[in-house]
C-alpha cells in the first residue's frame, strides 16, 4: 500500500476542506473494508484519505413515519440491530445482517458501501428496490440516479454522503446466494413492494452492478407470488462469470433468487 | 508522520506511524504485541480480530490512525496474570485449537459474542465464526469451547 496523509477532520466543513485540499488523490475513508482492500491491491493509491469518523451527526438511525433514514457512518451492525430498522423495514435489517462476518459488519458503513458501489454489495440492492434516496452534504439523489454502473456513482469528487433515506414499504424480502468465502452476492435480489409499486432490484449479477427487473416487476404488480416470477428469465449478456459462478449460472440464480425473495415477503 | 495514542490491554500507548500503518502493523511491530495474527491480509480469516472500543475487528483492516483515542483490547490482555481469561480456560479445556495459530482471533471474535449472548447456541456460534478460519480443526471443538466459554463469562467481558 503506498503512503498517504490522514485527516482526521472534526466537523463536515473540515471534511469537505481536507477532501478539496487534497485535489485528485483525495478519498474519504469511512470503515474502510470496502477502500482498504483494494489499496493493498494498489488497485487504489489516494495521496489523502479524510475520515469521517470524527465528523459528528453521522451515527444516527431516525424513524421519519414513511421512511427511516440511516446515517452514513452507521455499521452494517447497527442497521441490523436497530429496533427502529427490525420493526420498520425488517428486510433491511436482515440484508445488513448477512453482509460479511461479524467483525466486517462491526466496521464496514452504509455510506462507504453506497458511495464505493462494489457490483457485489449488498445495500445497492436494497437502495434501489426500496426507492431509497442518498442524501449528500449539498442534495439528494435518488438510488436510480445514484448508481451508475460499477464502482460508478452520481457523487461527484468532493461530495460526501451524509444519509440513506428509505421508504417504509409494505412488504420487501432479500435473498441472496452468497460467495461461501467473502459472503459478497453471486446474486441478491431485493424485492419490495411499496408506494412506488413493486420493484426488483439486482446486484452481484451484473458487470454494470445493480439493475432492475421489468419484467419481473410488471408480473408481480399483476400477481404477487413466487410463481409470477419463476418463469421470466433474464438475459446473461454482461453478466460476471468468475470462479464462484459462469454467466448463465448467474442469470439463473437471479430468477431463483428473485422467487424466494417474493416468498419471503409472505 | 502522525503520532497515534490508544489505550491497549490498560495502558496508554503512543508511536509514530505512517498513514498507511495498520492497526496489526502497530500492535505487532511497534508495541511488540505480536499474539495478533496475520493470516490472510484480507479482512477474510480474523486471526487478527482485536477488540476497539468494545467490538470485534479486524486489524489487518483498520489503520492504526482510525484507532488514534480508542480502547484496544488484544489477546495478551484477556488473562490476569496466570489466570486465563474463561474463554481461553474453555478453549484449553475443550481442546479448541490444533496449531493454534487462529486461537488468538477465535478467542477475541467469541468473547465479543459471549459479551452479546451468554449462551449461544451451536448454530449462532458457527454462524458467528463466519469470519474466523481454522485449517486444522474442523471447528467442532471450537464450537464447544465457545460455548463453554460463553457460560463461564455468564454475560460479562
Amino acid at each position: 500500500m503506498n503512503d498517504f496523509t490522514y485527516h482526521a477532520p472534526t466537523s463536515l466543513d473540515e471534511a469537505l476542506a481536507a477532501l478539496r485540499g487534497g485535489g485528485d488523490g483525495a478519498k474519504l475513508i469511512a470503515g474502510g473494508h470496502s477502500l482498504l482492500p483494494v489499496m493493498k491491491l494498489n488497485l487504489a493509491a489516494p495521496t489523502d484519505l479524510v475520515s469521517l469518523a470524527g465528523v459528528p451527526g453521522l451515527g444516527d438511525i431516525a424513524d421519519g413515519g414513511d421512511s427511516v433514514t440511516v446515517s452514513a457512518m452507521c455499521s452494517h451492525a447497527q442497521v441490523a440491530g436497530s429496533a427502529v430498522v427490525q420493526a420498520r423495514i425488517p428486510a433491511l435489517a436482515a440484508m445488513a445482517d448477512g453482509i460479511g462476518d461479524a467483525q466486517v459488519r462491526n466496521a464496514g458503513t452504509i455510506g462507504g458501501s453506497v458511495a464505493h458501489n462494489d457490483p457485489a454489495a449488498d445495500y445497492p440492492a436494497a437502495c434501489v428496490a426500496l426507492g431509497a434516496t442518498i442524501v449528500t452534504d449539498r442534495r439528494e439523489v435518488h438510488a436510480d440516479e445514484f448508481f451508475q454502473g460499477m464502482f460508478a456513482t452520481a457523487l461527484a469528487d468532493d461530495e460526501v454522503v451524509t444519509a440513506v433515506r428509505f421508504p417504509v414499504p409494505a412488504r420487501a424480502a432479500y435473498a441472496k446466494f452468497a460467495n461461501p468465502a467473502s459472503k459478497y452476492a453471486v446474486a441478491g435480489v431485493m424485492v419490495a413492494d411499496g408506494a412506488a409499486g413493486v420493484r426488483v432490484a439486482v446486484t452481484g449479477a451484473s458487470g454494470d452492478g445493480v439493475f432492475r427487473v421489468a419484467e419481473m416487476e410488471a408480473a408481480l404488480g399483476t400477481s404477487f407470488s413466487g410463481d409470477a416470477v419463476a418463469g421470466i428469465a433474464v438475459s446473461s449478456d454482461g453478466m460476471l462469470s468468475d470462479t464462484a459462478a459462469g454467466a448463465d449460472y448467474r442469470a439463473h440464480l437471479v430468477t431463483v433468487m428473485a422467487k424466494r425473495a417474493v416468498e419471503a415477503c409472505g | 508522520m502522525p503520532t497515534v495514542t490508544m489505550t491497549v490491554n490498560g495502558m496508554e500507548r503512543s508511536g509514530t506511524v505512517e498513514g498507511r500503518t495498520l492497526l496489526v502493523e502497530f500492535l505487532r511491530e511497534h508495541l511488540g504485541l505480536t499474539g495478533t495474527h496475520v493470516g490472510c491480509d484480507t479482512s477474510q480469516c480474523g486471526a487478527c480480530v482485536v477488540h476497539v472500543n468494545g467490538t470485534s475487528v479486524k486489524s489487518c483492516t483498520c489503520l492504526a490512525a482510525q484507532a488514534d483515542g480508542a480502547e484496544v483490547t488484544t489477546i495478551e490482555g484477556l488473562a490476569n496474570g496466570s489466570d486465563l481469561h474463561p474463554m481461553q480456560e474453555a478453549f484449553r479445556e475443550h481442546h479448541g485449537l490444533q496449531c493454534g495459530f487462529c486461537t488468538p482471533g477465535m478467542v477475541m471474535s467469541a468473547v465479543d459474542l459471549a459479551s452479546q449472548n451468554s449462551d449461544p447456541s451451536e448454530h449462532e456460534v458457527r454462524e458467528w465464526l463466519e469470519g474466523n478460519l481454522c485449517r486444522c480443526t474442523g471447528y467442532h471443538n471450537i464450537v464447544k469451547a465457545v460455548q463453554a466459554g460463553a457460560r463461564a463469562m455468564g454475560g460479562g467481558s
